[in-house]
């Protein structure tokens, strides 16, 4: 047994601190070169694993991603085609070609492309390529919605229970409503979505509910069937991670709590669930591995559930590859999720059972996105990072990414930044180090929902596990307003801008080894200051002691904040020190005008600060309206249009292109000043248009 | 030029004679009780000083204010360090005795313009800064006796000039007297070319002859909505050329900064611009026997920039922004643009390296693929040769297909014009260092700071691409009438399309990778602080003007 142990060879991520560890056996003769299938931060998560079992990596590209991160990271890259989807990382022919071309005795899907296209898998198994996932047929059975809930009902796994058909009469309906299960949901079959949906909670209600949907199904639709069916009240969506292999094996992996979504996609996610307790966690991972082995499942696959606010769980699907969310139950579970699913398809079995899956310790996963947060909780965004850091000077911070500094966030592709995933003993703790890491991201260049979800993880309902699928619109009823400051807040804030200003007021006298400073005037100590924040005017007194490491003392309506800090304005983060609290707070901009911009407890806060005098000189100067520019493109210059990309009532994101104009050979794109919807179209495609020629307008 | 400014003045003219009889001195708040005679010398000295400092008067300080302006003496105390300003000719009255101009109401200490010295953080500044409420602003012989005063000590001590401009123009009472106050101010101008940096803001009108100072200085800078220069005004130009015209669209901040090049910079307000002001005078040495100024840096010199390695795009038709590349290398992405809305196919500003004060110049792919023409050759060429005459080293980024072609260009003299870029290169002697970031093609590779053009440090990133045209139009002159086009033009690219052909011959002196290119530069910069470099000896050079 010592002998064997000598073998194994335990492989930790280094950057992320042993938050899940690839345990690489030398006796296992694995494959020696796989193709990911993915771009982005995906095939960089699989090459990093790929690499430490020293498998040899393959990545497919598109023109547009020839310098991407996952293209340098592997050990070979073929272009499969240009930068639409469709016709690259959709493009079979491409990537079969691909595989021929480098010899990739596996391919590793990802998720989203091909990872659930059966064809595709197909068409590797005919070439005799491993595909790393299920076989077809899991793929197939588990793709059909219905099908997919026929099979697991058979497996016996919950499913909401529910009645389509023709309703007899009110009594009729009240024994199929006992028959669910209070609460239930009751509407006309012919009606989409949630349209004239009624909820009854006993029968009395289902009397009343029934009078009427049938009523609205008649005249309605003219369509008398009825659907009654289990109403979930407040769902939440938590899922199960099972891995299963080629021998009949399967194992549940504990559950992931993925409540908060905005438009069904999920934004923050955690392991384990504050929701479930044992039993319920041991139920609905029996019900998944039944799942899984009533499909012959192998792989890594996630089966969804609703959970209601009596912990009912009902089945939802089975998602047959690895999941976004997936690095959080690496972190709570120890397991290399990526390198199960090589070895599984490789043909070996687990290598654990049932009893040795740990629940160790809390992940939380914040999904950045470069999207703007304040539009319906995040509409997308595009641009080039200018300046990029991740948090991993934190402990226990991993950050799953495929771009960097430099990198172009382009429409073509999904918006994503990277998975911030934070890891800690208990809940309290992972929480926490999501605050500071989310305070140490640096993102510039594009508009990212890092507001957003430094306010959600501090939010009391989401702090106290009190969450479902209907968190944001619940919280936010008017939209996200970004975080709002408290009497304490505002002080910090006013504190550290005017300290900030001190500061570089101090610096820009600094001037190294010119003897022609003037030595007679005395270094200032003391500055009285006016500094506006959301309309309201502070005066600010700010008095200094120390010399180089200088302390500053802030006095605001007579309450006294010391900061402190290193007072190092080329960074990015400006970490202070206020009253003994330590904050980081990020500096967006700063200009000699005294307006600084200060990303505060994630959100963005505008600030003006000036000297006394320069603010009691203010009130005489003129009012300006800014011309709205924004909704207006007009050529830049003389040239050809090439292209263009919008017509009248579509809509666009900010940055998006709208039309291509080409003069002196270069084509130069024309992009929307802010996301709105276009008016009218004034230029078409071959016209040669002047220098200031209104080309689109937007509304 | 005499007729200009009457003709621009004349209106403030009228107004001013209207209010001036209620100004100050008439008020009852005064004390009456002695007679001028018997007032001691201290209590004289007292009343003119404070006389001094309320210039026209209230009346005329609350129209200033109401016009969205700031009076001389606010600018001026915005602009300097707290408590730094000494001002020179407090007492100083004009002396004009005709139209009744002699008379004591029409008198005021100081005249039309506070002038003096002071500091921008700690440094050296003279200043003047002219009163719109006394006269208008207007230039008297006393006026020009004051600017010209604190010129000659700037000249004689080495430090900038500052000029706050706010005045109607000549003082038509003076006559002769007002433009001869011009001509000395222009002469000094012209002395302290190349001496002292000197700067213009124009916060008003500024017409006729009087726009002639500004044009003579290093840096012109207006504010939005309230400052004009012209000629002529709107009035003029009707009765002349019969067009219509406003202030704004003749001779306003937009006009200027984004149609005439006239001004480099243009500020949302009087309390913005003085405070960029102050922001900007720490770029500048304060004369040319001064080292580019340097400051305290927190940004490392060694840091890597590795957004740059994938910044420039595959296909060399595709635009990239060339602010990314600057804001990025310099430091804390501090640029100070110049000309930020004229001839926009170059950039020109001011940043640091490692603390030290350098000039960018590069071409910009966003705007008309970076070509070169009439109107960034001008702008590029001024800017290098205030760099060169105040020994702030030049930093010059070159992505530029060549100059731009058609009978506009060829008819306006874009030989000429050209020639002024290729002069200010070639004649500077201050450190220049160059990166082809891509494309130098033609004629404008010798142009942008090249090797040839005794350039200090040449670098080239690798898609970089020296050659005398770009591979298609090179193909169709090399191949004509041959077929074979498609590979002809595949084996031009594999020749020419890439840093080597410069590498191998020492046009440039490294192929560098693009990320360390701040190392790079600030490490060159270092060895060449102490380069030493004379042009012969000449009377003056003749640019081609």
């Amino acid at each position: 047994m010592s002998e064997m142990f000598c073998f194994v060879f335990v492989c930790c991520i280094i950057v992320s601190r042993a938050q899940y560890s690839t345990v690489y056996d030398h006796n296992e003769k694995t494959f020696d070169k796989i193709l990911i299938a993915n771009r982005g931060e995906i095939a960089c998560r699989v090459m990093k694993t790929c690499k430490k079992m020293g498998i040899k990596t393959v990545a497919v590209h598109s023109d547009v991603d020839a310098n991407a991160v996952h293209v340098k990271m592997a050990d070979e890259a073929v272009c499969v085609g240009p930068a639409p989807t469709s016709k690259s990382y959709l493009n079979m022919d491409a990537i079969m070609n691909a595989i021929r071309q480098t010899g990739a005795q596996a391919v590793h899907p990802g998720y989203g492309f091909l990872s659930e296209n059966k064809e595709f898998a197909k068409r590797l198994a005919a070439e005799g390529v491993s595909f790393i996932g299920p076989d077809t047929h899991a793929i197939q059975a588990m793709g059909d919605k219905i099908e997919s809930k026929l099979i697991a009902k058979a497996a016996k796994v919950n499913t909401i229970p529910g009645f389509d058909g023709v309703v007899k009469d009110a009594d009729e309906a009240v024994r199929i409503a006992n028959e669910i299960g209070y609460p239930v949901m009751i509407k006309a079959s012919a009606g989409g979505g949630g349209k004239g949906m009624r909820i009854a909670w006993n029968d009395e209600e289902t009397r009343e509910g029934f009078r009427f949907s049938s009523q609205e199904a008649a005249s309605s639709f003219g369509d008398d069937r009825l659907l009654i069916e289990k109403f979930i009240d407040n769902p939440r969506h938590i899922e199960i991670q099972v891995l299963a292999d080629k021998h009949g094996n399967a194992l549940w992996l504990n559950e992931r709590e993925c409540s908060i979504q905005r438009r069904n996609q999920k934004v923050v996610e955690e392991a384990p669930s504050t929701f479930l307790d044992p039993e319920t966690r041991r139920a609905m991972g029996e019900q998944a591995v039944s799942l899984a082995k009533a499909v012959n499942y192998s792989s890594a696959g996630t089966v969804e559930f609703l959970v209601d606010s009596r912990k009912n769980f009902y089945f939802l699907e089975m998602n047959t590859r690895l999941q976004v969310e997936h690095p959080i139950t690496e972190c709570i579970t120890g397991l290399d999720l990526v390198q199960q699913m090589i070895r599984i398809a490789k043909g070996f079995p687990l290598q654990h059972t049932q009893a040795e899956i740990p629940i160790n310790g809390w992940a939380i996963e914040s999904r950045v996105y470069a999207e703007d947060p304040y539009k319906s909780f995040g509409l997308p965004s595009i641009g080039r990072l200018s300046q990029y850091q991740e948090p991993l000077n934190l402990h226990n911070v991993r950050v799953d990414s495929g771009i960097e500094e430099g990198s172009d966030i382009s429409i073509y592709y999904d918006p994503m930044i990277s998975k911030l995933v934070t890891y800690g003993a208990t809940r309290a703790e992972a929480l926490k180090k999501m605050e500071d890491a989310l305070d140490n991201y640096v993102i510039r260049g594009v508009t990212h929902n890092i507001p957003l979800l430094r306010e959600i993880i501090v939010h009391p309902r989401f702090i106290s596990g009190d969450i479902s699928t209907k968190f944001l619109p619940e919280v936010y009823p008017e939209g996200f307003k970004g975080h709002q400051l408290t009497a304490t807040g505002r002080k910090e804030l006013l504190a550290t801008a005017a300290s900030l200003f001190v500061a570089a007021q101090l610096r820009a006298q600094k001037f190294l080894g010119d003897l022609r400073v003037s030595n007679t005037q005395q270094e200032r100590r003391s500055w009285e200051l006016c500094v506006e924040l959301e309309k309201g005017v502070h005066m600010l007194g700010v008095s200094r002691s120390g010399f180089m490491t200088f302390i500053l003392k802030v006095e605001i309506d007579g309450d006294k904040l010391e900061v402190s800090s290193d007072w190092n304005l080329a960074s990015p983060l400006l970490t202070v020190t206020l009253n003994g609290i330590h904050r980081t707070l990020q500096c967006l901009s700063r200009n000699a005008a005294g307006e600084i911009s200060l990303q505060y407890l994630g959100t963005t806060f505008k600030l003006r600060v000036l000297s006394k005098l320069a603010a009691a000189l203010s009130v005489h100067m003129p009012e300006k309206v800014p011309e709205d520019t924004s909704s207006i493109l007009r050529s830049p210059m003389p040239g050809t249009v090439v292209a263009v990309s919008v017509k009248a009532g579509d809509t666009v994101a900010e940055g998006q292109e709208i039309c291509v104009i080409e003069a002196m050979k270069m084509q130069n794109s024309m992009t929307a000043a802010k996301t709105a919807k276009v008016r009218s179209v004034h230029c078409k495609p071959g016209e040669t248009v002047g220098e200031g020629d209104l080309l689109v307008e937007l509304e | 030029m005499a007729m200009a400014a009457l003709a621009a003045v004349r209106r403030c003219r009228v107004l001013l004679h209207g209010a001036v009889k209620s100004s100050f001195r008439g008020s009852p708040s005064q004390p009456r009780s002695y007679s001028a005679g018997r007032l001691s010398v201290q209590e004289r000295i007292e009343r003119k000083r404070q006389a001094a400092l309320v210039g026209g008067g209230q009346k005329r300080i609350d129209a200033q204010h109401g016009r969205g302006k700031l009076t001389a003496r606010e600018r001026v105390a915005l602009l300097l360090d707290p408590d730094s300003f000494v001002e020179y000719d407090a007492f100083v009255e004009h002396r004009c005795s005709d139209f009744g101009m002699e008379a004591d109401h029409n008198k005021f200490p100081g005249d039309s313009v506070v002038t003096g010295q002071g500091r921008i953080n700690g440094r050296l500044v003279y200043v003047f800064s002219q009163d719109f409420t006394v006269f208008g602003g207007s230039l008297s012989g006393a006026h020009a006796q004051k600017i010209c005063k604190i010129m000659d000590q700037a000249m004689l001590v080495g430090a900038p000039v500052i000029g706050l401009n706010d005045s109607g123009g000549a003082r038509i009472q003076e006559g002769v007297e007002s433009l001869a106050g011009y001509a000395d101010i222009f002469l000094r101008n012209v002395m302290a070319s190349g001496v002292v940096p000197q700067i213009s803001l124009i916060m008003g009108p500024c017409a006729g002859g009087a726009v002639y100072s500004p044009a003579l200085t290093d840096f012109t800078f207006m504010v939005k909505d309230t400052s004009y220069l012209f000629i002529t005004g709107p009035d003029v130009v009707k009765s002349v050329t019969n067009e219509d015209v406003t202030q704004e669209e003749l001779g306003g901040a937009k006009t200027h900064t984004a149609v005439s090049g006239v001004a480099h910079k243009a500020f949302e307000n009087d309390i913005d611009a003085l405070l960029n002001l102050r922001e900007f005078f720490n770029f500048l040495p304060l004369s040319n026997k001064d080292p580019s100024p340097v400051t305290e840096c927190h940004d490392p010199s060694d840091r890597l920039v590795p957004g740059l390695d994938t910044l420039v795009p595959l296909e060399s038709t595709k635009a990239y922004d060339m602010l990314d590349v600057i804001h990025s290398i310099v430091d804390e992405r501090d640029f100070f643009e110049i000309m930020p809305n004229y001839a926009k196919n170059i950039v020109v500003g001011f940043a640091r390296m490692n603390g030290r004060t350098v000039g960018i110049v590069g071409n910009q792919p966003k705007v008309a693929s970076g070509c070169l023409d009439i109107n960034s050759s001008v702008k590029g060429a001024r800017f290098v040769r205030f760099c060169d005459a105040f020994n702030v080293p030049i930093i010059t980024f070159v992505d530029v297909p060549g100059f731009l072609p058609g009978t506009a260009q060829e008819y306006g003299g874009i030989i000429r014009h050209g020639a002024k870029l290729l002069y200010a290169f070639a004649e500077a002697t201050v450190p220049k260092i160059t990166i082809i970031t891509r494309k130098a093609y033609g004629g404008a590779y010798d142009v942008m700071s090249s090797k040839h053009l005794r350039g200090d440090v040449n670098y080239a990133w690798p898609s970089a691409e020296v050659a005398v045209m770009g591979a298609k139009g090179a193909v169709q002159i090399i191949f004509r009438g041959k077929n074979n086009q498609a590979d002809a033009e595949a084996e031009y690219v594999e020749k020419f399309a890439n840093p080597f052909p410069a590498a191998v011959r020492g046009f440039v002196d490294d192929i560098v990778v693009p990320s360390t290119t701040r190392r790079r530069i600030c490490r060159d910069l270092e060895v060449l602080a102490t380069k030493k470099q004379t042009n012969p000896w000449k009377k003056h050079a003749n640019v081609p003007l």
